[in-house]
């Protein structure tokens, strides 16, 4: 999450995964706009909760692949055929099956790679970048929601509050990111 | 998280954790000072390390004549090590993708060492190719790029390069398979610590923040990578096996190299995890989280894996001789009964006989009997190779070109030296970063705690007795 630093973040913690998982669907049913949610691993159950969509991350590995497949037998048979063509044991010039294995890991490599490289540039990671976190417990054992109140009113926060100690909250603070 | 857990499973972690006591518990390895265990063996390590430095030097100065390599052996130690370092190299990616894709939890416990062990295993297979180059600084020549001479390209239908390239992305994939997994740890070490030691730490976490869109593309990750990663395991000990099996040689020339090689990979690979892990769970007080029930899990595998290996040594014998073929014949009869009988004798015992023991619940249950038998089982699968290398090759088409090859003491330097070298990195790997995984361990709490399931197989049978 890169915020610019202008955001006001009204975040409570929860102690626990099971009533994390309650109160989201509390705020559901008071149609709440949550920010974010901050855990300290994979809570299960919670994508469908927040509405997040299938990560298409597959798709983009799929396509690496692809490429890795491609390159690696084309750029092989173009070698073999064309640039330097060398009579191996008798074999003919084009022998597909000796291709296989290379063409194989290459198609691996560029996937792994390729995802890899995707999935931290499209979530804002990377080695020596800060993101603020809100509380330095939510990598250990709370677990946050977040709400931007940057142009709320009063109301609306103590809506929220009110939300928050109805679901059992464990401690509301405000923050500016 | 109350997932469906079959009653007579028995709890992944111990001592009724919550979530804190579990960060707590595995990261405080890394925050205090090393103990003295730690310190000695660390001394041994680099001591190690240093005599591989000082034979790799001697090596490269001198040249592979120090080596007792001769013409009819030509291989030998080398690519013995070699192969016996990449088997190892296979465990890592065997439990974090494997186990992954059939949603074994056990692997939480262990996954990461077991992938750091991997990474270092094939970081000590590497040198081996290399060493045996000769021209140590010409290595880059195996990588086919656009060059001046021709260009003059790399041999594509070869194993021996298909191996580079399977290596070499093994390599790269298990690092990365590793990395993904430490991020979120080490924002986990970054939050608890401050000044300096937080700025590494900010820098090693790459800004991570635990935001649910960014798990929910993690958790896609790690599956796919795992989908990826496990044709990936298996394409490589085959790959490594095909520089044999490819070859005219009898008893290389065999079409069951492949599974045979992969299986012994497993093998060896669980056996070495085996032994870092009583270690390490002795020495970092993680009981609680690397169980007895981890230790059975991957002894059954031991027994799975060590008896598919011995099935494939008498097949090998079998149609040694039903193939008719005096050639085959003698290959066979020469590892049994030839000048190298003791290494067939040590790999038969070692691999095959001994983990037989393991069909017993209380021995596979037995630290002392279990951390024997996974030395056992890597000097079995070291003998092993010894065994196809060096005693087929002794014995070739043309006696009066037959020979005996004994190591010279550079090559068992080199050999001890990369056990320094594995040592090693293992062990700052253990003072820099959470050996269990913290994450993936916190999310399976719920369903494997033991506060959460019945403890014992005992009581559960207890209570339904109680119920009837």
């Amino acid at each position: 999450m890169a915020n610019s630093g202008k955001t006001k973040v009204l975040y409570g913690l929860y102690g626990d995964d099971e009533i994390l998982l309650s109160a989201i669907s509390e705020a559901n049913k008071r149609h709440l706009d949550i920010m974010d949610v901050f855990t300290p691993f994979p809570v299960h159950g919670l994508d469908p909760l927040l509405g997040l969509e299938e990560s298409r991350l597959h798709i983009a590995g799929f396509i690496y692949g692809a490429l890795g497949t491609l390159t690696a037998f084309l750029g092989m048979s173009w070698i073999f055929t064309r640039d330097w063509p060398i009579i191996f044991g008798g074999k003919p010039y084009w022998s597909v099956p000796a291709f296989i294995p290379i063409t194989f890991e290459l198609t691996v490599l560029f996937a792994s790679i390729g995802m890899v490289v995707t999935f931290y540039t499209i979530c804002g990671l990377r080695p020596g970048v800060t993101n603020p976190t809100l509380d330095d417990r939510i990598s250990d054992d709370k677990f946050c929601v977040a709400f931007d109140t940057t142009n709320s009113s009063e109301a609306e926060i103590d809506e929220l509050k009110g939300y928050f100690s109805a679901t059992g909250v464990e401690e509301v603070n405000t923050k500016w990111l | 998280m109350s997932a469906t857990v079959s009653p007579i499973r028995e709890p992944l972690i111990r001592g009724s954790k919550t979530y804190h006591q579990i960060t707590e518990d595995l990261v405080s390895p890394t925050e205090r000072t090393p103990s003295t265990a730690w310190v000695i063996a660390f001394i041994l390590s680099v001591i190690g390390l240093a005599t591989y430095a000082i034979c790799l030097v001697w090596t490269v100065w001198q040249g592979i004549g120090t080596w007792n390599l001769n013409r009819t052996i030509g291989w030998g130690y080398d690519i013995t090590n070699f192969v016996w370092w990449v088997g190892i190299g296979h465990a890592g990616t065997l439990i974090s993708a494997i186990l992954l894709i059939f949603r074994q939890k056990w692997r939480t416990g262990v996954n990461r060492a077991a992938e750091a062990m991997t990474i270092f295993a094939v970081v000590c297979a590497g040198q081996f190719p290399l060493i045996h180059m000769g021209r140590l600084w010409l290595g880059f020549f195996i990588f086919p790029y656009p060059n001046t001479r021709g260009p003059l390209w790399v041999n594509f239908n070869s194993p021996l390069l298909w191996d580079v390239f399977a290596i070499s992305t093994y390599f790269t994939v298990s690092l990365l398979f590793w990395y993904m997994g430490l991020v979120p740890d080490f924002a986990t070490v970054r939050d608890r610590a401050t000044g300096l030691r937080r700025n590494i730490y900010n820098f090693l976490a790459f800004g991570w923040t635990g935001s649910a869109k960014h798990w929910q593309r993690w958790e896609a990750m790690a599956l796919i990578l795992a989908g990826l990663a496990t044709p990936l395991v298996l394409s490589v000990h085959t790959i490594v096996s095909f520089d044999f099996a490819t070859s005219i040689i009898p008893g290389w020339h065999t079409t069951i190299f492949p599974p045979y090689f992969v299986a012994g990979a497993v093998f060896s690979g669980f056996a070495m995890v085996q032994t870092l892990m009583i270690m390490t769970r002795k020495i970092l007080n993680l009981k609680d989280y690397i169980t007895l029930e981890h230790i059975e899990s991957m002894n059954k595998v031991i027994l799975l894996t060590g008896t598919i290996v011995g099935v494939a040594y008498l097949t090998e014998l079998f149609i040694a001789w039903y193939s008719g073929y005096i050639y085959e014949q003698f290959a066979f009869y020469n590892r049994v009964f030839g000048p190298y009988w003791w290494s067939y004798f040590g790999m038969m015992s070692c691999n095959v006989l001994s983990p037989q023991i393991f069909w017993s619940k209380n021995m596979r249950r037995n630290i002392f009997v279990t951390f024997v038998m996974s030395v056992f089982v890597n000097i079995g699968m070291w003998f092993e190779r010894y065994v196809i290398i060096a005693s087929t090759l002794a014995r070739d088409y043309l006696p009066s070109s037959w020979s005996y090859y004994w190591p010279s003491w550079v090559e068992i330097g080199l050999f001890v030296g990369t056990l320094g070298l594995f040592f090693t990195l293992y062990l700052l790997f253990v003072r820099v970063a959470p050996v269990v995984a913290i994450a993936e361990v916190k999310s399976i709490l719920k369903s494997s705690g033991d506060q959460y399931t019945p403890k014992t197989r005992e009581q559960v049978t207890g209570q339904k007795q109680q119920a009837h």
